[in-house]
Formats: structure tokens, sequence, C-alpha cells
């Protein structure tokens, strides 16, 4: 099978790269081995911490920051995604433990305050449901009434849950959404009933699984801010945007091969002629480009033995020092350097083996060298930012 | 590196890092609260057992071997083998008559045939549904598949056998017992397709039921038997190069992958040979080896549902590769759902509501797009997609044999 472009990788910088180009008329397959990252999402974006330094082996130094920032709310709303947030600067949200994190870019259902110790009221109504274990409002609460909210818990004990309680392992945010799918606006009528004076709401981000109309719905039957805070994985914002994305790259006449896994490629005079996936087996897929999105170690797109972190597929140049103990702090807070491993490309993000680009190779995403997403709180802004600048690096020329 | 080699256990079991993602892609967990869901009765339930078969739960009988799980897992672990297996070992429960019957597809295709317009008129009527019901838990709201009255073994063997012979290349086909007793215009479809295309068909030397609803049942000797049998025919075909078609994705996967992963047959005599037919068709499509003359006057909005066993396969891109190659077809290929069949899953009463409800999505979004035909590659999901939304559904192979020009098509694809 023959495509203008390959994507080894579906996740936040395999779609993006993908429906990019599909939208300027390429065509387009991703295959992708499993989920991905997307779904432990904590509903926003990171691009970089405030007063971090980009180094100099950076993925942003290879593209044009500013303009692409600009680039990424439309883009995303080209496919159905709402992004909130200002483009240049960060915001805060509030973790599943109460305590305040930035981030660039925040979906409906994650609330962008100003600033780190922004209050978000004077009094608060948290609210869960009994047994959903997901959602730590005790903790949460804590953490609010430090910052200088009093806080209320409530527990609406809904019928239509029922079912979901007989069985607490699976009483999970996911399934919880797709209970509320039906039954979101009789939480708005019980918790209209709860109500002591509070001026703002806390509900987990357990609305709108397929639709962030209802995110928007909840907060518009309400007076009072509402305020959504992430629950343990999956996240249900990050699995509605993965599925979004993936429904607006099929729209568009991607082909989309779920759950399967690039094995082999065959690469002769420096370029990439075909890749072999498991499922597929001796029909390979052919392509002018091939992006790599494979991820980090968590998606396997890295791995590493003992003596050395490789890239498993294409076997490509990797970023890693020299003797193991310099791959880690045994401080387990402090920046660790292996998280700074990954793919090595040249200044169009083509990869490079031996020292030398592969010349229709394009990597994108955190399998990309030289961005230590926990320490820069670029993870994300990688992901999407790279994977523009690849499409385009690819197909220049606007449809 | 090496370490992991020694210590990887089947199905990638301790490859499971806890995640719930399989949970979030299971469709049984939001419609029945008493399945502990993949990542309980997979890994998680598989740790216990391996302690203490005691920790074994009758409820893993609620999965409905969609693989749905594997396809999600970020990690490679093949949930529902680990499940499968564990009903294989550890199940204490004894099929009961009703689910041998329902299991029992070719023994029942040739019990019923001869008597096809009775037992056809008999299954239909709504007295024999409400006992059926009644008696043996079989859900009255089902229709059963009606069946043929003449075997495609035996349409074959009359109609079309000795015109095989003037082709130099021939496939093999393993029509399965939905073809032969219930639907036989789709194995005719086929080999007027293939011929077209320029492919003679033969049959295997006596094909068995690949035992899917056997294995679905918990009875895995007899299903080891006829897999035992069915590598013999099939390596047979496969050891004289023949290439073996088929028209279910659910027989295709049965003897691709759980022969070997639940069953412990060894099927390399043939796993490699073993194909659907969209696959075959759209690869010599692809190099050029045979062209395609659609007629002019074909019309139709398609509307194509993948099978959860195509989805774990991964060859739904044949398929549809195919149907969008129809210049008269309006195409779309509708989200991955399962549509809560599950071969003989949604038969039992106990299943029925939450079959239903399962298949919901599928079924609305159908009705927002209202083709004229859907389009899948699986006959479960055809009972149940036409039970519950009233449209056709045909095999992409039928499609195919209505909208190319068969003549026209003929003349271009002479081999030497
Ligand atoms: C648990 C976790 C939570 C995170 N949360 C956040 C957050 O809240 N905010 C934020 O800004 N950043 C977060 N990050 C950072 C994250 O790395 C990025 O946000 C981003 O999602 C990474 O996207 P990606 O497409 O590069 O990789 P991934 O999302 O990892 O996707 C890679 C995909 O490639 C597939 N793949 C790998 N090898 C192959 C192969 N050979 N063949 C086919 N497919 C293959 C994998 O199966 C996977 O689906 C998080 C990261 C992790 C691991
Ligand atoms: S998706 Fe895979 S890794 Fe995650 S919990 Fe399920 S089996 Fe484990
Ligand atoms: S095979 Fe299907 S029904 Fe069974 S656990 Fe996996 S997703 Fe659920």
């Amino acid at each position: 099978m023959k495509f203008d472009t390959v994507i080894i990788g579906g996740g936040l910088a395999g779609l993006t790269a993908g429906l990019r180009l599909q939208q300027k008329g390429k065509s387009v397959a991703i295959v992708s081995a499993g989920q991905n990252a997307l779904h432990f999402s904590s509903g926003t974006f990171g691009v970089l911490n405030e007063g971090a330094e980009i180094p100099e082996n950076h993925p942003y130094m290879k593209l044009n920051l500013e303009g692409y920032l600009a680039e990424v709310i439309p883009f995303f709303a080209s496919a159905g995604v709402v992004l909130k947030g200002n483009p240049l600067k960060n915001s805060w949200r509030i973790t599943p433990m109460g305590k305040r994190q930035e981030a660039r870019f925040f979906m409906e259902d994650a609330d962008p305050l100003e600033g780190k110790d922004t209050l978000i009221g004077k009094k608060a109504l948290v609210v869960s449901f009994p047994g959903f274990l997901d959602f730590n409002t005790s903790f949460l609460a804590a953490s609010l009434e430090k910052s200088g909210t009093a806080v209320r818990i409530e527990l609406l004990a809904l019928p239509e849950m029922d079912r979901l309680r007989e069985n607490p392992s699976e009483m999970r945010s996911v399934n919880v959404a797709r209970v509320m799918d039906r039954a979101w606006n009789k939480v708005v009528s019980e918790v209209k009933l709860l109500l002591k004076g509070e001026d703002v709401i806390v509900l987990p981000q357990v609305f709108g699984l397929k639709d962030s109309a209802i995110v928007s719905a909840i907060r518009e039957s309400f007076d009072q801010k509402v305020l959504f805070v992430g629950t343990m994985p999956p996240s249900v914002p990050g699995m509605r945007t993965q599925m979004k994305l993936k429904q607006s790259f099929e729209a568009a006449g991607g082909t989309f091969l779920m759950g399967d896994e690039v094995l082999s490629a065959e690469i002769s005079s420096e370029r990439v002629v075909s890749v072999k996936t498991r499922n597929l087996g001796d029909h390979a897929l052919e392509a002018d480009a091939f992006i790599l999105a494979s991820g980090s170690y968590f998606s396997k797109g890295l791995s590493a033995t003992t003596e050395e972190v490789f890239e498993p597929l294409f076997g490509l140049d990797v970023n890693f020092s020299e003797g193991r103990s310099s791959w880690y702090d045994a401080d387990f807070y402090s920046a660790q350097p292996f998280n700074n491993f990954g793919v090595m490309t040249d200044e169009k993000f083509r990869a490079l083996k031996e020292g030398k680009p592969v010349l229709n190779l394009y990597a994108a995403g955190s399998v990309l060298g030289g961005a230590d997403a926990l320490r820069l709180g670029c993870g994300a802004g990688v992901a999407i930012l790279s994977g523009l600048a690849v499409a385009d690096a690819i197909a220049p020329e606007s449809k | 590196m090496k370490m992991q080699e020694y210590t990887l256990s089947a199905h990638n079991f301790e490859e499971c890092m806890k995640c719930t993602v399989c949970t979030a892609y299971c469709p049984v967990v939001p419609a029945n609260p008493h399945y502990p869901g993949p990542k309980q009765a997979g890994p998680d339930g598989e740790r216990l057992r391996l302690k203490d078969p005691y920790f074994f739960d009758e409820m893993l009988k609620y999965c409905l071997n969609c693989k749905r799980c594997e396809v999600a897992c970020p990690s490679g672990v093949n949930v529902a083998d680990i499940i499968q297996s564990a009903r294989i070992r550890y199940s204490k429960s004894k099929p009961k008559l009703r689910d041998r019957i329902l299991a029992s597809t070719d023994f029942m295709g040739t019990a019923a045939r001869p008597f096809a317009p009775l037992v056809n008129a008999v299954t239909g009527l709504g007295i024999t549904k409400s006992v059926l019901d009644a008696t043996m838990a079989i859900d009255r709201h089902r229709t059963f598949p009606k069946y043929a009255g003449k075997s495609f073994e035996g349409w074959f063997k009359r109609n079309a056998a000795a015109s095989q012979e003037q082709f130099k290349e021939k496939v093999a086909y393993f029509h399965g017992c939905y073809v032969n007793y219930n639907y036989p215009q789709l194995g005719k479809d086929l080999v007027a397709l293939m011929n077209a295309l320029g492919f003679g068909v033969e049959l295997l030397d006596k094909e068995k039921c690949c035992g899917v609803a056997m294995i679905a049942n918990g009875m895995y000797d007899g299903a080891r038997k006829h897999a035992a049998h069915n590598e013999k025919v099939l390596g047979k075909a496969a050891s004289s190069g023949r290439k073996i078609l088929t028209t279910s994705t659910t027989c295709t996967f049965t003897m691709r992958d759980e022969y070997r992963e639940l069953l412990d047959v060894d099927n390399s005599s043939y796993r490699d040979n073993l194909l659907i037919a969209t696959k075959f068709i759209y690869e010599k499509v692809n190099s050029g080896e045979v062209k395609l003359v659609f007629r002019k006057d074909y019309k139709a909005k398609i509307a194509y549902h993948t099978p959860c066993h195509m989805e774990k396969l991964g060859w739904g891109v044949f398929s549809t590769g195919l149907l969008k190659m129809i210049p008269g077809a309006e195409f779309t290929i509708l989200d991955s759902n399962c549509c809560g069949i599950a071969g003989t899953y949604g038969f039992k009463k106990e299943n029925y509501a939450v079959s239903q409800e399962i298949g919901k999505p599928l079924f609305d979004q159908i009705a927002r797009i209202a083709p004229e035909v859907v389009a899948c590659d699986c006959e479960t999901c055809k009972w149940q997609i036409e039970m519950s939304t009233g449209l056709p559904v045909k095999n992409p192979v039928s499609i195919l044999a209505e909208a190319l020009d068969l003549e026209a098509t003929a003349k271009l694809n002479q081999h030497e």
C-alpha cells in the first residue's frame, strides 16, 4: 500500500502531524501499537515552565516557536477540540492532589487560573460520588483550605450509578463518564439543592467523554463558577481529545491502523523505502516520507539495556551519555538525565543514523532528544509543535 | 534485555502496568456490572489464579472475546487471551444443552438443512421462540439465521467444480458453516468474483467448523479436535502453494490466532497462507496483476462496519480499500464499536439486553447516516445489525460482485 506519508505512532505528535498533512491534501497512514500518553493527560498541555531556559539542543530551537504557538488553538479548533489559555503565557491548574501546576493550553474541562495563588473562591462545594475512589476529595479539600478557600464535600448518590457501584474495581473515570452522558443534568439539579451559599463548585473531570458540549452546558447551568479537576487515569479530557483528533484525521481521508505495530523498515541509499507491520505481514507500507512519533520509554519509542539507550525500530542515534551511573540522579526528585535522552535530528527534524540524516525520515514528539518534559514542562508542547513543524517540512506548500 | 526474555510469560502477562486503558475500551464493562473488566479478569486476576485456582471467577464467561482490550493496551498485553485461557484452565461449569446446540454450527447445519423450509418456519414461529426462550434460555427476540435448502458444497460440486479446471491459477476457499448452511449466496459471489479476476476456486478436503463457538461455550475438547483436523486440511492446501481465502473474519481469526494462542495447536503449516479474500484481491489490484471494471449503473450508499476481530487482525484497510474503489459508491467507515452479538453470546437470554446495549452506539450511528446497505465481513455482526437496524448487511465480496462488470473484468484478467 502506498501513501504520501506513513507515521509510526498515533499519540499527540503523530495525530497532529497526520491531521496537518491530511489537511494539506496529502494521503497519510498512521500505525499505532496501542493507546498513548494522552490517556494520562491532566487535561492541559504544557509548553515550558515559567523561567525555564530552553537548552541548546531542545527541539524548540529548530522551529519558529512563537509562530507555531499562535497556530495551536485554531489548529485544534479545526479538529473540534476547544483549547483555552494565552499561547504565550502560562496559567495554573489545580491538580488531583489540590496543588497548583502551570500549563499553557487548557482543554474545555480544565480551568486556567491566572496566578499560582489565585483564589478559586471564598467557599467551595466539592462534589463526588460514593465509591468513586479516583477523585480524592479529602486531599483536594485540604489543599484548597490551605490556600484560603473554605470547603464542603458532598457525595452525590445517583441511582444511575448503582450498577457501576456493584463492581468497585471498574468504577473508573471513563465508566462514570459514560453514565454521565445520560445523567449529567440530574447532577446539575441535585447539586443546586446541595448548595449552601458557595460561590464555586468543584467537579471531577468525568463529563463529556465524546463531546465537550456537556461540559459547557454544565457551566452554563450555574450562576456559580464551576471548576473541573482531574481524576486518576484514564483521563476523560485526554481520551476525548485523542478521539476527536483521530476522527478528524479519518474524516479528512487518513488511514489509522489501530493496534498494529511497525516491526521493520527497509532503508536504501539513505531513504526509508517501506515499513512492515505485525498485522500486514509481507504487505509493506510504502511512502515518500516517514515520521517516527513513537513516544518515549513509556510507549517503547525508546528502550534501554544496562549499556545503552536505543531507538528500537531504525537504530537511530540517541544522545545518551557514557556510563549508566550518569543517566540518573539518586535523588528521585532531581532532574533525571535519562529524560533528556532521545533521537537526534538535523535542523529539519530529519533523524540521524550514524551521524547522517536519513533523508525522508522525520522524528516528532517525545521520542526526540533534548527535551526533559518532566523538568521543563514541555511534553505536549514538543509533541504538538514538532508535529506541526515536521508536517510543514514534508509539505511546505499550503493547500 | 536478556533477562527479560527469560521472565516473559504467556500472553505478555507481566507487561501490564495497571493503567486501566483496557477497561476504558471494554464494551461489556459499561453494560454489565457483573463482569469484572479486562484488567481485573485478565492480568490482575491471573496473579491470584497463579497462586491458587480458587480465585477463578466464573463471571469471566461474560467476556465477548472481542479483543478490543488488546488493541487498546499500550503495553502489548494479550488481555483477552489471558481471560480465555483462564476459562480453559479453571472453569468448572459444564456447557448447558443450549450452549452445546448453539455451538454445534456444523452439526446443526447438517441436521437442519434437508428440512430447511420446515426448520425455518418452526424457528421463526412466535410459539417456538417462546418455547426456546423458556426451555433453552435462547432469547425470544432473536431471529434465527435461516437454513438454506441446498448447501454451498452441494451447489459447488454440481455447478462450479468442473468449470474451475480452466483456470491455471487457483485459490482454496474455506467457506465456513455459515456460507455452507445459511447463506450459500456469499460463496457463489466469491466464486463468480474470483473467476472474473482469473482465479479458479477449490474447496478444501473436508473442512470442519473453525470451532469459535465451541471455544466461547467452553467445549474445548471439541474445539481442539476441529483445530487438529483443520490444521491437516489447511496445511495440505498450503503445502501445494495455495492461498486459502475466507469470507468470515471470525473463522479466519480463530484459525490464524486462537488455535495457536488458546488451543496450543501449531498452525505454522498454513498460517501465512490463510487470508481474508479482500486482502488477497486488494493486493492483486494494488500490484497491477488484476484489473477491475466497474458497472456504470451501480450506485449505492454504503457504510462499513469493522468487526471486532477484523479490528484485531488489522485487515479492515483491505475491505475498505476495495469498497472505496467503487465509483458509484457513497462510502463511510463507521466508528469503531462492537455490535454486541459476539457469536452465540447475544443469543443467550441472560445476555440479550447487554448485547443490545453494547451495540447501541453503532445502531444509532447507522440510523444517522441512513445507508442503503451496511458492509461487513462477519456473519454474526450481519444478524445483529440486520435485526437491530432493519437494513441489509452484505459482505464486501458480495458488494464487489454486484458493482463489477464481471464479464468485462474477466476479459482483462485471463492469466497465462
Ligand atoms: C503518563 C504520562 C502523562 C503525561 N501527561 C502530560 C500532561 O498532562 N501534559 C503534558 O503536557 N504532557 C504530558 N505528558 C508528556 C507526553 O509525553 C506528551 O504530552 C505527549 O502526549 C507525547 O506524545 P507522543 O505522541 O510523542 O507520544 P505517545 O503519546 O507516547 O505516543 C506514541 C505512540 O507510538 C506508538 N508506537 C511506539 N512504537 C511503535 C511502533 N513500532 N509501531 C507502531 N506504533 C508505535 C505507541 O504505541 C504510542 O501509541 C505525559 C506523559 C506520560 C508518559
Ligand atoms: S491496558 Fe494493558 S497495561 Fe493497561 S491495565 Fe490493561 S492490560 Fe495492563
Ligand atoms: S475481549 Fe472484549 S469483552 Fe473481553 S475483556 Fe477484552 S474488551 Fe472486554
